[in-house]
């Protein structure tokens, strides 16, 4: 935005980013509704989101998206009172209007033109799905956006008209605790209300304690406020709309403009009876309001209604709502990356320091139980802590980057007429924010390929015997410090034929070539390969898997593909964890501190005398509980020392790789099991084998973190097939 | 225009290898650090020392006599790793000692007589003189590998 210095860009921008969350959450309760999930508070997220992001765009004349994003919520309210029951194809539409809604939160951002047509369409079903459950709701759809603005701006007309106009209405406003946390004023609205005309304001200050039992955060004042006003009822809940639910609120108009006069405050209105229509869905548009019984409807002069939801002290104690309740009270701060990198700099840096300082300590010959070395103590466990938390902060979650995907996956399998479900798991796992930023344009790609390429037709699913609709599973996990995303397909797999046949013909291979399975399937990644006879809209523009070969690897990644004829195809990224943080077992081998990735330990052993076996010269077996294992010497295979005679009394530690194949390795001794903040090596002049990354340690030194897969991989030592026969032949004497 | 302003004055910091004095232009030199253990590279050249933490970062160190195939010293407290940027990458340089900071002009410096015999001259940019002592000017790329470029 070119106006750097505008406050109010500042604002809008700040909105859009939460609108990116809020457009998350919204997410997560749709799919969270769609897995069946009855939990009153997840249809209250997504309401809320939709509203929060309408209150929003309000407030920055965003008429488009404001328009679009009431009607949704509209739809929303009647599924949260329960009127609604959405189906499958209502949620179906749900998920396309949330998608449309990110759309036009994004056009709207980036000052695009926004795709009004999409929005008619959308806009259209949703009400034709209102249709079903009642009128009344739409017309409160009608009026409600031009109320707020238009009114205020006629108000010096309607000044000049007789007192007549006047109602008189006593609002009572007691907040909640809740509106305070969110940084809400009374002041402001009390502030607005006397916008609204003449009002007096009297707080009310019985409930306050003594000074000795006040607790500083609970608020015990009310106000009353007697309103003479023009303006309508629903204009004085407008000013309450963004603390609805933080707060209550009982508005009694106690002598009331004639209805005439309402419709005229307000012109946009269609007529009077829809007003009564809008306020009295009000009523029911707050579940709690029937619990509330301060007030009954019935016993106020004209049109009482509470507001009073939400209050989580006054739900039940359902563990479920509990656990429910924390998305809303999440607080987030948004920190520049770059501030974040400086901040684990210093910390290193903090680390070093404490190291030498304790290190000095120690030689001024100070005891262990002086003040100073306890002091020293309690700072090294302060700076660990911080290290700790400041590797907390680097890495995302790819649960956002996965959301995408779900978005791409209901978008291509509607182009393609094929029903798929998208299958997630590990939307946990961290990685460094860059790499999932820059991992979205390639997962895209991998996954309209499984939806258009992958998966059959669902005529031929259900010829072969499958279900209906098709699963694409998205993966991701840690494993030997990488990440791995997996895509995969439950479809036909891959037709080597035809693949085999269309390289030949375009002079990728040449005719007489003999491929095996895996090189066949490899061919897909080669430039210009595209398999799909037809050329579909989706897939198979002459872009190809190479494109996503490339982008993978310029992430330091490697991408691979398994492919079972008739059970489906997997494709499979593992991706260095640079920035990212790894949990680690630190260990010794030759004086050297090394760290292993934690999630290929297995276990743990210690070396008797008869444990190990030779096999050929220079390679070893270790029997563990009945299967053979080769056995590595880690400071032998890092070069840190020579064969030493016996490995007899040492420590062990099993691991199993990616492809599930199994290795000892021997080790001097175990520091420690921690998390550690992965450093990139700089390997512009040197990558040495088998090591992943470095890490700083407690002490300022530089662990290496090992890649076993590559360390055994160069080892030339015996492994996979050959072992495995190995070890069968062993087992078969 | 003078003569002094044709003249660029160059700043060498000096520091010696071996028993002999080499130096670098101080533009490249970013700090200079006292001499911490390094943690070594598996398989690494011999040059190569290891790594060290700088502030966060991992620095690659180079033992600057084995990379100009000088005997090597034994490593003691007075050693000291000077750390260069070339072309946006830090690597560290151990060396003996650092000895001094001299200002000279282009003039003083002199192509290097052309033995190409031996090898540790051909990443000597020029040799000048300074209190009698001749001071081999290094040229930086040709000191830190670049195996990138060659790969490429």
């Amino acid at each position: 935005m070119s106006d750097q210095n505008d406050p109010m860009a500042e604002i809008r921008a700040s909105f859009f980013i939460e609108c990116e969350e809020l457009l998350e959450a919204l997410q997560d309760g749709l799919q969270e509704l769609d897995d069946g999930s009855e939990d009153p508070e997840t249809i209250n997220v997504v309401f809320r989101a939709v509203h929060s992001i309408k209150g929003g765009a309000g407030a920055f004349g965003l008429e488009a998206l404001v328009r679009f994003a009431h009607r949704y919520e509209t739809v929303m309210d009647e599924v949260r009172n329960g009127n609604m029951h959405p189906d499958s194809e209502a949620m179906k539409l749900f998920f396309l209007a949330a998608d449309h809604l990110s759309d036009l939160v994004r056009a709207c951002r980036d000052e695009t033109p926004l795709p009004e047509a999409t929005s008619e369409e959308l806009l259209e079903r949703l009400d034709a799905l209102l249709g079903e459950h009642g009128v009344e709701e739409e017309e409160e759809a009608d009026d409600f956006q031009p109320l707020g603005m238009g009114i205020s701006l006629d108000l010096p007309d309607l000044d000049a008209e007789p007192e007549s106009s006047l109602a008189h209405y006593t609002i009572r406003f007691k907040p909640d605790q809740e509106l305070f946390a969110t940084g809400n004023e009374p002041q402001q609205l009390l502030r607005n209300l006397c916008g609204l005309g003449e009002a007096k304001i009297s707080c009310v200050t019985t409930e306050l304690p003594n000074l000795e039992s006040l607790a500083p955060e609970t608020p015990y004042v009310e106000w009353l406020i007697e309103l003479d006003t023009e303006a309508a009822e629903p204009e004085i809940r407008d000013i309450f709309e963004f603390v609805d639910g933080l707060c209550t609120l009982e508005i009694t108009c106690v002598s009331g403009p004639s209805a005439e006069d309402a419709g005229d405050t307000g012109p946009d209105l269609p007529d009077a009876p829809s007003l009564e229509a809008t306020a009295t869905p009000d009523v029911s548009t707050t579940p709690a309001a029937a619990e509330d019984t301060r007030t009954k409807p019935e016993d106020a002069p004209d049109k009482v209604v509470t507001l009073k939801k939400d209050d989580p002290a006054k739900e039940p104690a359902d563990p479920e709502a509990k656990k429910a309740a924390p998305p809303a009270a999440k607080s987030v701060v948004r920190v520049d990356l770059e501030r974040i990198e400086r901040l684990v700099n210093l910390v290193g840096e903090l680390v070093i320091n404490q190291a030498m300082l304790s290190q000095s300590l120690d030689e001024a010959g100070l005891s262990p139980h002086s003040d100073a070395m306890n002091g020293l103590e309690e700072f090294q466990r302060l700076t660990r802590d911080i290290q700790d938390s400041v590797m907390m902060i680097r890495a995302q979650p790819v649960k956002s980057l996965f959301q995408r995907m779900s978005r791409i996956v209901r978008e291509s399998s509607a182009a393609v007429e094929k029903e798929v479900r998208l299958v997630t798991e590990g939307e946990a796992t961290e990685v460094d924010k860059t790499v999932i930023e820059r991992l979205s344009d390639p997962l895209t790609h991998m996954i309209r390929n499984a939806v258009d390429h992958g998966l059959e037709p669902t005529e031929a699913r259900q010829t072969a015997g499958k279900s209906k609709a098709g699963t694409v599973t998205l993966t991701a996990a840690h494993r030997s410090g990488r990440v791995i995303i997996e895509v995969s397909d439950d479809g036909a797999g891959i037709n080597r034929e035809r693949v085999l046949e269309k390289a030949v013909s375009k002079g990728l291979v040449a005719p007489d070539a003999n491929l095996s399975d895996g090189e066949i399937d490899n061919l897909l990644f080669l430039p210009g390969f595209s398999t799909a006879a037809q050329v579909s809209s989706l897939s198979g523009r002459g872009v190809g898997m190479d494109v996503v070969k490339t982008s993978i690897q310029s992430l330091g990644g490697r991408i691979s593909i398994t492919s079972e004829k008739g059970k489906g195809t997997t494709f499979s990224i593992s991706l260095p964890l640079t920035l990212a943080v790894l949990d680690g077992m630190v260990v010794n081998v030759a004086g050297e501190t090394l760290v292993l990735p934690l999630n290929v330990v297995v276990e743990t052993l210690s070396l008797g005398p008869d444990d190990v076996q030779m096999l050929r010269p220079g390679s070893y077996v270790v029997r563990v509980r009945g299967g053979f294992v080769p056995l590595y010497d880690l400071g032998v295979m890092l070069g840190y020392r020579a064969h030493r005679k016996t490995d007899a009394g040492a420590i062990v530690l099993l691991i199993s790789l990616e492809d599930g194949s199994r290795a000892a390795l021997v080790i001097d001794g175990i520091q420690d099991q921690r998390q550690v903040v992965i450093k990139g090596l700089d390997d512009s002049f040197y990558r040495a084998p088998g090591i992943a990354a470095a890490t700083i340690l407690g002490d300022g030194q530089i662990a290496l973190i090992l890649d076993p897969a590559d360390i055994i991989a160069g080892s030339g030592h015996p492994r996979g097939a050959d072992l495995m026969l190995s070890e069968r032949k062993i087992a078969n004497e | 225009m003078s003569d002094q302003a044709q003249t660029n004055d160059l700043e060498l910091l000096t520091f010696r290898v071996a028993d002999q004095e080499y130096s670098l232009d101080i533009m490249s030199v970013r700090e200079i650090r006292g001499w911490t253990r390094t943690t070594p590279m598996p398989h690494a050249p011999d040059f190569m020392r290891g790594v060290i933490n700088l502030r966060g970062t991992v620095l690659p160190v180079m033992d600057l006599a084995r990379r100009l195939n000088l005997p090597s010293q034994e490593t003691n407290d007075r050693n000291v790793i000077i750390v260069v940027k070339l072309q946006g990458t830090l690597t560290g340089l151990l060396v003996d000692a650092v000895s001094d900071i001299v200002a000279i002009t282009e003039d003083d410096l002199q192509i290097p007589p052309d033995i190409s015999s031996d090898p540790s001259l051909s990443v000597v940019r020029a040799l000048t003189v300074i209190d009698d002592r001749m001071i081999r000017v290094l040229d930086l790329a040709a000191v830190v590998p670049n195996t990138s470029d060659e790969a490429a």
